[in-house]
């Protein structure tokens, strides 16, 4: 086949793209070579529409060891441990096969990490989806569930949080967000760089199928109506083999064969192959007819571009074959040199004796697109004014119910029950806490680990959103006792194409690079996912942040359940009482405009760091940080986990009782401490001058509000957990 | 006492039995499923996990392992054999212990705690257990116990079931059952009882800190009994 121009649009290039690989190669490539530039110049691959604001994260820091660039990131935990951690999308996949889709995307993730030598030790995820009454939205959620479940169950890897939510702006592009945190001594950590001249290199794991070929491509592209017709660009997981491959790398990891591994995920052996030279400054060479392949005839082409799962590329030291080629046939898992290192800085493919590709590597990499794209800068919408009359006959339990059985509030039970929890013995934290925790194996160490995003609020003002989503995993580390170290992101959006929501991303992206500036919290590895939209219109846009932190002794560790009768509750941050964009405001009032709450960043890292102080001092029984639904909604979930009640009594301050329980300012969690260590605590608080209310005493089984209006917790627990299973057996 | 657990391809609660074993004084060993002999031990575990990725059959395969054979010898002499979750799938897969697991009556993986009524203390694993209930942790897609009329009389003759599934006084019915299985059927003996298959991990009980400490309570007491 002669390549053209029209050829290289069908394969999703622009054609001045297609012009410059002409220009670069000085002449037509062919057709493995042009599927291969179309591989790596997507925006999936190449990150062409957000390099340039990437750039602009902080990614260093005391505990970094590394940042973007790697398979995943890595942070020292000290006494030579080391967590290897990111999050991924898997997108465009699971709406066209959600099972599938969703294990792959667990998988990859995986793959990302034991590829650096370490072994995963929790996972996570953040799934959006469409609005509940929406058609389709029932069985992606189950095919999500399915097959998050079915691959991460499989690996004998417990999921230990997530985060779950509905908006009718995923209903034709849901949202599949993977994470996983593994554990490596830091002394043993793979790399991507390959080094050296003729070193082989080594092929391991499945075989090469036909199945997810252009999957990179498809993720860099809007959906239509012809969607369905997509369906064979999904790839199809095995789990099994993927955790004998685990076994297999870790077992090989441990002496010292390896140069370099990387794992062939989006682009497959492409982007692996071309990766490791890149960052080598080396060329490699191989030969197509070694690879393992599952069907008869797979021109180069095909080979190339396959995105069959649970495979890996190896570069090995001399003479380490044999000792390498016995461990993977002790796992049954295929085996094979396939090509070597080289000195020409290019990729030189061969099949049959004839060279099928020669493609300089800098022409892929450093030479692939980067757009400067056109965006909008968002206003700061105007505040709403609450008229007294829309809230006068509100009745405070009545609006509690409503809020606790609203789908993005009410328990997710039904979806971790379905993922193994458990396995591997050191979850300490199970999910449905402020984050999962893990005790780092055989010490007293643990890793606190969340996902969390905000889409409305990035929505109504992108920049505050993305300083908000940053903060709230910040709170959701200390919750629990950790010291925040990093964060991984998965930044989901519309069409890069679309000055709107171009400038959502710009926005946010500067937004969650302030906030982790400021709170030492940096970026350390993470994905972005654009075109998730449907014709022309796009989701909201939703940076999804994974945060991870250390406890370090795991006896420390803090649950929200309210622990004992008599104990007394504080709200630590002052409630200004901001309504806008809260799930109040939303659901109850139906006002869907006005800015999100105002973030400050000053009042979040002393309020944050003065609660550990609080934490380390012994002085915390509970605590819950103050989100989605305000101050009641956290204290009626710190009930419901407790099985205790509360007799809440409003502070005396100049705004409503309504807007003190339902406002979603930032900065604040509600604690629980012992009566006879007021004094203690106050005195920390106020040194640090962190503003504090005393929301209330625990009592048995009910919730009072000023003495007078009250509730049962069996009551409001039925709220809060019937709705999906209820929603799921309609 | 000596232990061995056995790792399959796809085993993944191996390490964690391991590590339980050992916290309760058992000298454990690690055996691959390609060896043909097992190492000396008072008990073989078969663990949790995966094993052949589920195909086929959940334990179908592993069944059919090398190392099978001596275990499933090692079991006909007396020696004490336990199935925990695929471990127990692998059981019944070899006739060692009656019945089949089918899938969970929900189609659902689920993964929670329960509470487990001791039926029979007669036999090595539960005598000297001073509870009557046990609360343990279940992780599992196919649990759901199944066996014909016939063998059911049989199982129920010989006072074979091991543990139902009840709630936390010790109640056994149909709301306490999570996967459907007959009976409540939570874990089951060969008829003269040294090899006992159950769906619950007991390895995840062993720490306040995790999901409870009755698994503690059970180990504690197994090697006792061994002794």
């Amino acid at each position: 086949m002669i390549v053209n121009e029209r050829i290289a649009v069908d394969h999703g290039l622009k054609k001045d793209e297609y012009a410059k690989i002409c220009e670069l190669l000085k002449r037509t490539p062919n057709i493995t070579e042009l599927g291969i530039f179309s591989a790596m110049w997507n925006e999936h691959c190449s990150y062409k529409s957000s390099r340039l604001h990437l750039k602009k994260l902080p990614t260093k820091g005391k505990k970094v060891i590394q940042g973007p660039g790697e398979n995943a990131g890595v942070i020292d935990i000290e006494d030579n441990d080391a967590i290897v951690f990111k999050i991924e999308s898997h997108n465009h996949p699971s709406f066209i096969e959600p099972y599938q889709g969703a294990a792959t995307g667990v998988g990859g993730i995986m793959r990302d990490v034991f590829t650096m030598g370490a072994r995963p030790i929790a996972n996570l995820n953040s799934i959006h989806f469409g609005s509940p009454q929406h058609k389709k939205t029932k069985n992606l959620l189950r095919g999500v569930v399915h097959g998050i479940g079915g691959y991460g169950n499989c690996m004998g890897v417990p999921t230990i949080a997530g985060q779950t939510s509905f908006d009718s702006s995923y209903n034709g592009n849901i949202l599949v967000n993977a994470m996983t945190l593994g554990l490596v001594k830091k002394d043993k950590i793979f790399y991507s760089k390959a080094a050296g001249l003729n070193k082989p290199v080594i092929y391991v794991g499945s075989k090469t199928g036909r199945d997810g070929i252009h999957g990179a491509s498809m993720a860099s592209a809007s959906f239509d109506e012809k969607i369905e017709e997509k369906k064979p660009t999904v790839q199809v997981g095995d789990p099994f083999t993927e955790k004998l491959l685990l076994e297999a790398c870790l077992e090989l990891m441990a002496g010292d064969s390896i140069i370099a591994i990387q794992d062939m995920g989006a682009a497959g052996l492409t982007s692996s192959s071309i990766e490791m030279a890149s960052k080598g400054n080396l060329g490699i060479e191989i030969n197509l007819n070694k690879v393992p392949c599952r069907e008869g005839k797979m021109t180069p082409y095909e080979i190339m571009l396959s995105e069959s799962q649970e495979r890996m590329l190896i570069v090995l030291e001399n003479g380490k074959e044999d000792h390498a080629k016995k461990i993977f046939d002790k796992w049954n898992l295929d085996f094979a040199v396939i090509g070597k290192t080289t000195k020409s800085k290019k990729i030189e493919l061969y099949f049959n004796d004839e060279k099928v590709a020669d493609i300089p590597v800098n022409t892929l990499v450093e030479n692939s697109p980067m757009y400067d794209r056109k965006w909008k800068k968002a206003k700061l919408p105007k505040k709403n004014k609450i008229k007294k009359e829309d809230i006068k006959h509100l009745k405070i339990i009545d609006v509690l119910k409503k809020i606790l059985t609203n789908p993005n509030v009410c328990s997710k039970e039904w979806i971790w029950q379905q993922y193994d929890h458990t396995v591997m013995g050191d979850t300490i934290q199970k999910p449905g806490g402020d984050a999962g925790v893990v005790r780092v194996h055989g010490t007293d160490k643990a890793v606190a680990a969340s996902v969390d995003s905000s889409a409305i609020y990035c929505w109504a003002h992108p920049l505050t959103g993305g300083k908000q989503v940053v903060c709230e995993s910040f709170r959701n580390l200390i919750s629990v006792g950790a010291k925040p170290i990093a964060i991984t992101n998965c930044l989901n959006f519309g069409s890069p194409e679309n000055e709107e929501n171009m400038g959502e991303f710009v926005e946010c992206v500067q937004g969650i690079g302030e906030a982790s500036d400021y709170l030492k919290f940096p970026v350390v590895s993470g994905n972005v996912s654009f075109y998730n939209q449907t014709k022309d219109q796009g989701i909201k846009p939703t940076p999804a942040i994974g945060g991870v932190g250390l406890i370090k002794d795991y006896k420390n560790m803090i649950t929200m359940d309210f622990k004992e009768v008599d104990n007394l509750v504080l709200v630590i941050g002052k409630t200004e009482g901001h309504i806008d964009q809260s799930l109040f405001a939303r659901t109850i009032l139906d006002e869907k405009n006005g800015p999100p709450p105002e973030v400050n960043l000053f009042n979040e890292k002393n309020n944050g760091e003065t609660l550990l102080k609080l934490i380390d001092n012994k002085l915390i029984k509970s605590a819950h940080d103050v989100s989605l639904g305000g101050i009641i909604t956290a204290a009626a979930k710190m009930c419901i986990k407790g099985k205790k009640g509360i007799n809440i009594k409003k502070p005396k301050y100049l705004i409503n009782e309504i807007e003190y329980l339902f406002a979603e300012d930032q900065g604040r969690y509600i604690i629980e401490i012992n009566k006879k260590d007021f004094k203690k605590v106050a005195d920390i608080l106020n040194k640090n001058a962190v503003h504090f209310d005393e929301l209330g005493t625990i009592i048995e089984n009910e919730v009072y509000i000023n003495d007078k209006t009250k509730v049962t917790i069996d009551e409001l627990s039925t709220s809060n957990k019937s709705w999906l299973t209820n929603y799921m057996s309609k | 006492m000596k232990s061995s657990v056995i790792t399959f391809p796809g085993s993944n609660c191996d390490r964690d039995m391991d590590v339980a074993l050992k916290k309760f004084g058992f000298k454990n060993k690690m055996v691959w499923h390609a060896d043909a002999e097992l190492p000396k031990s008072d008990l073989v575990v078969l663990p949790g996990g995966f094993s052949y990725g589920d195909y086929l059959r959940c334990g179908s395969m592993a069944s059919k392992s090398k190392i099978m054979q001596s275990v499933i010898n090692f079991a006909n002499s007396g020696g004490m054999v336990m199935g925990v979750c695929n471990g127990f799938q692998i059981l019944v897969e070899t006739g060692l212990v009656p019945g089949v697991l089918l899938r969970n009556k929900y189609l659902e993986f689920i993964c929670k705690n329960v509470f487990v009524k001791i039926n029979d203390k007669k036999n090595k694993y539960f005598k000297n257990v001073d509870n009557e209930v046990l609360e343990f942790h279940i992780a599992h897609n196919e649990g759901n116990y199944f066996c014909t009329q016939d063998q059911l009389k049989e199982i129920e003759d010989n006072n074979q079931i091991a543990i139902n599934y009840c709630d936390e006084n010790g109640k056994i019915e149909d709301q306490f059952n999570p996967n459907g299985s007959i009976k409540n059927i939570a874990g089951i003996f060969n008829k003269e009882k040294n090899v006992l298959g159950m769906m619950p991990h007991p390895e995840r009980m062993i720490d306040t800190s995790l999901s409870g400490e009755d698994g503690s309570l059970f180990f504690k007491n197994l090697i006792n009994n061994l002794k």
